[in-house]
C-alpha cells in the first residue's frame, strides 16, 4: 500500500526486524544468488587464517537487501526513485538486525509527491551497520 | 570497460528474494503480482547486484582450471603471496527510473569514477574507488544507475 502525503509528517518512523540470528547458510545463499563468492563471506578457514577476521561476515549487499525489505514494506512496491547506503560496520553470523526509515521531508517535484527517508540498520548491540537514505513516490 | 548483457529472469528474482528473506509475493507469485499495483513480478531494489553472474571475468567466482584464493588443502589456494579479496564494499547507491521485470534484457556499462584516500583508526589507510554503472533495457531506455564505492584497507578492519 502506498503512503499518502496527507497522512505523513516529518519524524514519522517505520522499523522492522529484518533478520534474527543470521546464519552462515543465509550468507552462502546470498553468495550463490548474487554471484559474489568472496571467501570472506563463504570460507571461514580462509577468513580466519589468511584474512585475519574472527569469522566470515555478511556481504554489505546482503545487509542492503535486508534493509530494502523494510523499505519496500513501508513505501510499497516499485515506489523507490533513490536508495543509497553506507556500510558502517560489519555484520556477523548470529547478528540480529533492525532496520528503520524516518521521514525527513515530504515534497513535490513535477507534480509528483515524494518522501525523503533517512535509513538506519542496527545490530543487537545498538551499533549501526548501515546508514542511508531513500526517496519514494507517494500518493497525495 | 566491456558492456555486460543481463537477462532478468523470474527464477533468479525468486531466489534473490529468498536470500534476503523477503516473502513479498510480488517477487515470486505471478498471479498475486498481476493484481498488485505494479502489475507483474518485479525485482527487489538491490537485485542489480546479481549482474556479477553475467560478467564472464568476475573475480569473486571460482573458475575451472584457475587457482582460487579461498581454502582447499591449505587455508588459501594461492600460495606465496597475500591473497586479495579486492577489498570491501563501502557504499552503494541506486537511482531508479522503473523497477526491473522478468523479460528485461539489460545492457550494463560501468564507468570508473573518482578515487580518494583517507586515514582510519580501525583499518589504517583506506583507498576508495567509485564505479558508476548504467543499466539500459532492450529498447535502449535508461532504467537504473548504480554507484558503488569499494574500499581497500591497509589491515583487517578492527571490529571495535
Amino acid at each position: 500500500m502506498a503512503l499518502k502525503a496527507s497522512a505523513l509528517k516529518v519524524g514519522d518512523t517505520h522499523s522492522e526486524r529484518v533478520v534474527e540470528n543470521l546464519s552462515r547458510t543465509q550468507i552462502v545463499q546470498y553468495a550463490g544468488v548474487s554471484g559474489d563468492y568472496n571467501p570472506l563471506h563463504t570460507d571461514d578457514v580462509y577468513t580466519r587464517e589468511i584474512a585475519g577476521y574472527k569469522s566470515v561476515f555478511a556481504h554489505g549487499m546482503l545487509t542492503m537487501g535486508l534493509t530494502s525489505k523494510m523499505l519496500s514494506n513501508y513505501v510499497g512496491d516499485g515506489r523507490l526513485t533513490k536508495f543509497g547506503v553506507r556500510f558502517t560496520n560489519q555484520v556477523w553470523p548470529g547478528d540480529t538486525l533492525d532496520a528503520s526509515a524516518t521521514v525527513e521531508a515530504i515534497r513535490e517535484e513535477n507534480g509528483q509527491k515524494l518522501v525523503d527517508l533517512k535509513l538506519s540498520t542496527t545490530n543487537q548491540d545498538g551499533k549501526e551497520v548501515v546508514s542511508g537514505s531513500a526517496t519514494a513516490r507517494i500518493d497525495a | 570497460m566491456a558492456k555486460i548483457t543481463f537477462p532478468v529472469e523470474a527464477t533468479h528474482i525468486m531466489m534473490f528474494a529468498r536470500a534476503i528473506g523477503d516473502t513479498n509475493p510480488v517477487y515470486h507469485d505471478a498471479e498475486a503480482a498481476k493484481k498488485s499495483e505494479v502489475g507483474s513480478i518485479i525485482a527487489p531494489p538491490s537485485f542489480a547486484q546479481a549482474v556479477a553472474q553475467f560478467d564472464p571475468d568476475y573475480h569473486l567466482r571460482p573458475k575451472p582450471g584457475q587457482k582460487w584464493f579461498g581454502s582447499g588443502k591449505t587455508a588459501s589456494g594461492v600460495e606465496g603471496k597475500p591473497a586479495s579479496s579486492g577489498g570491501l564494499h563501502a557504499e552503494q547507491h541506486y537511482e531508479y527510473v522503473r523497477p526491473l521485470r522478468p523479460g528485461d534484457v539489460l545492457t550494463c556499462e560501468t564507468l570508473p569514477g573518482k578515487t580518494w584516500e583517507r586515514e582510519s583508526k580501525r583499518a589504517g589507510k583506506l583507498t576508495f574507488r567509485e564505479r558508476v554503472t548504467e543499466y539500459r533495457d532492450q529498447t535502449g531506455e535508461l532504467v537504473m544507475i548504480a554507484r558503488g564505492v569499494g574500499v581497500t584497507t591497509e589491515r583487517p578492519v578492527d571490529a571495535g
